[in-house]
């Protein structure tokens, strides 16, 4: 049954591209597209494959990726570097991990309400934050040399943190399977009672992976304003980090294959920008349904995966010693 | 300090609300605004006069019910924060029979009404068969619909929907599908007397029929639910096709059930987040209909007060469901309390 998808998948890959060319739309300009829309999926899904492999689940992304662009342009503008923006939008990601994992680590909290919880906040407190800070609502545009600079690719312009993603996919994975501090992350998510009777601390190995998975989304996070777009909206992340939850499940856990469904949805995000441009095409197909094709592939992705993975087996369950 | 067991939730989900409001508090006070001045103009404008205790009530009615959507799935043991793209369609449902499908007096209004429900209930029902027979799960699924639901509704309040000449929004309802003002001075409609009938009848459905007991069955227990022949699907189903009649209404409540604009704009300004907020409601409701009702009044008044506060102080009204999702977070650990009565019991 799986192979039908990723046949589907490829089928896509390699059709969109031929269509857009006889649209009039270079591949090229998709790729590039999609490897930005790539690339806060791949960050905050790597992040959460780790996250869930310890037994927690961080419903809260989306959260983090509105709470840390807005926070990280606000660093790059008082640090006059993009760079800073990515790096403070890191840490806020990083902090906002590491308190969800705390009140579900030691509060023993129901994951699922506290990351609504946090969702909930980011809606109120990011129109509260971007009329704080620069007192115009909803929107703020920055000056263009803090944007990070693209880098030239065989694959076209190319984000640093593209790159950066794709390495910290590879890395996870190594991790996960070649080290011992992943096999202690595996284990403290299958059997928390054996980790802890084998003298580990629980609690910090699963306050790490929540830690870590925060950071990774926050520079996804950090990436949407000043990697991608150029500006601030209040609701800049739209579903994306619901969107990451679905490559999370769709990789059964598995920060390689995570990685390979955000391509697949940021190429779907792609095709999505490029159709709302192209002349010819945009006249005849409403905007509106065009801005669906993301969250319609998420709903029949999750549809046709979910149910046949395996995931840990204290996954989203608090531990608590007999 | 005791409390009795049986007032310990209304306790907990009042302590919670004040967790919530010394945080926000804190957020207000980091800011550069006084706490104190901006609770002071928030309990002020939400139950100062006659009108702004109306105006609460109103703000209540779309909240009571966006709370029930949340409740039932919680009740069933799911996660279904669908409220908000369920209650889009309830919208343009109510509007589309409330302003161009002319009919007489009386008939017009539940007729308008029920499509909003209807509406709402069909769109719950993508998330629920998913879910039933694909195990998909709720919340990424419930969530995609709502941004689905949002364009497809926008999309439709712009092209088919739309008032000539005015590009800002739909047409606006008939007088004949319009629920009376109860009075002038504030936007409280007779629908308010709709949500609470809707909330009370629901009540009676899970708490009193034998499908309503599978159904909270399942969400306690369902190993013994399977047991017992209940099938999950059914349940699954069930949940959230009440839940989307919930949201519906709560959709219709602001298009037919609220003046000055009776329609819906076309950015859906006048519907968007209520579905959301619902969550915060729900929780501090306990997952109740009826702690539901009590709970939106409760949520009602800030988001009424919020105004006065923005207005007299200067602290945005958008940090209102900032307060509401930190009241989310902090009803999502049960630990808290216990700890506390711990600590107090020492």
């Amino acid at each position: 049954m799986r192979w039908v998808w990723w046949l589907v998948a490829a089928a896509v890959l390699v059709g969109a591209p031929r269509l857009l060319e006889r649209a009039g739309l270079p591949p090229v300009s998709l790729l590039e597209t999609g490897l930005l829309a790539m690339t806060p999926l791949a960050l905050a899904a790597v992040g959460e494959c780790l996250n869930e492999k310890a037994g927690l689940v961080n419903i809260g992304l989306e959260a983090i990726f509105m709470v840390s662009a807005t926070v990280a342009v606000w660093f790059a503008e008082v640090g006059r570097s993009g760079y800073t923006g990515l790096l403070g939008g890191a840490a806020v990601g990083a902090l906002l991990g590491l308190g969800l994992g705390a009140v579900s680590v030691y509060g023993r909290a129901d994951q699922i309400i506290a990351g609504m919880g946090l969702n909930v906040f980011a809606l109120g407190f990011v129109p509260f934050l971007l009329i704080s800070l620069w007192a115009f609502p909803g929107i703020h545009v920055f000056p263009n040399e803090l944007m990070v600079p693209r880098v030239s690719t065989p694959v076209g312009q190319v984000s640093p943190v593209t790159l950066a993603a794709v390495a910290l996919a590879v890395l996870a994975h190594l991790l996960l399977h070649r080290t011992v501090l992943g096999f202690r992350i595996r284990a403290v998510g299958e059997k928390p009672e054996a980790v802890d009777v084998a003298g580990l601390r629980v609690d910090r190995l699963r306050l790490l992976t929540a830690t870590v998975g925060g950071a990774l989304a926050g520079l996804g996070g950090a990436f949407l304003p000043l990697g991608w777009f150029g500006a601030l909206v209040k609701e800049i992340s739209a579903g994306r980090g619901f969107i990451a939850l679905a490559c999370v499940v769709f990789a059964g856990l598995e920060p390689l294959l995570a990685l390979g469904a955000a391509l697949l949805f940021g190429l779907a995000d792609g095709f999505a920008s490029a159709v709302a441009v192209t002349p010819g095409v945009k006249e005849r197909v409403p905007f509106y349904f065009v801005a669906m094709i993301p969250y319609a592939l998420t709903l029949g992705v999750v549809a046709a995966v979910i149910g046949r993975r395996r995931f840990p087996s204290t996954v989203g369950r608090p531990y608590a010693r007999e | 300090m005791r409390t009795p067991r049986a007032l310990r939730p209304l306790t907990e989900s009042l302590a919670t609300v004040a967790l919530g409001l010394v945080a926000g508090g804190l957020l207000i006070w980091a800011f550069g605004h006084s706490p104190v001045a901006a609770y002071r103009a928030l309990a002020v404008g939400a139950f100062g006069t006659r009108e702004d205790l109306l105006e609460t009530l109103a703000f209540a009615t779309p909240l009571m019910l966006t709370a029930l959507t949340f409740a039932v799935g919680v009740r069933a043991g799911l996660f279904n924060i669908g409220a908000e793209g369920q209650m889009y369609l309830g919208a343009v449902g109510a509007t589309f029979v409330a302003g161009m499908v002319p009919m007489p007096a009386g008939v017009h209004l539940a007729a308008a009404t029920l499509a909003g429900m209807a509406a709402g209930a069909l769109w719950a029902l993508i998330p629920a068969v998913l879910k039933a027979w694909r195990g998909a799960h709720e919340v990424i699924s419930t969530i995609m619909c709502n941004w689905i639901a949002l364009h497809l509704s926008m999309y439709l309040a712009i092209n088919f929907l739309a008032e000539p000449g005015r590009a800002e929004r739909t047409v606006p309802a008939l007088p004949t599908a319009r629920y009376p003002v109860l009075s002038e001075e504030s936007t409280l409609t007779a629908v308010l007397f709709v949500a609470v009938g809707f909330a009370l009848v629901v009540y009676a459905y899970l708490w009193g029929t034998r499908a309503g007991y599978e159904l909270r069955l399942a969400g306690e227990n369902p190993d013994a639910a399977r047991y017992a022949g209940v099938r999950p699907e059914r349940v699954v189903v069930l949940s959230f096709v009440i839940g989307g009649l919930a949201a519906g209404l709560a959709g219709a409540s602001q298009v037919i059930g609220r003046p000055p604009a009776w329609s819906l704009y076309a950015t859906l300004g006048n519907v968007t987040t209520l579905g959301f907020d619902g969550i915060g409601v729900a929780l501090v409701g306990r997952n109740h209909p009826v702690g539901g009702i009590l709970a939106a009044v409760l949520f009602g008044a800030l988001a009424q007060g919020g105004r006065l506060m923005e207005y007299e102080v200067g602290v945005l009204s958008e940090l209102v469901r900032a307060l509401n999702g930190i009241i989310v977070f902090a009803m999502a650990v049960p630990e808290l309390w216990t700890l506390l009565r711990r600590r107090l019991a020492r």
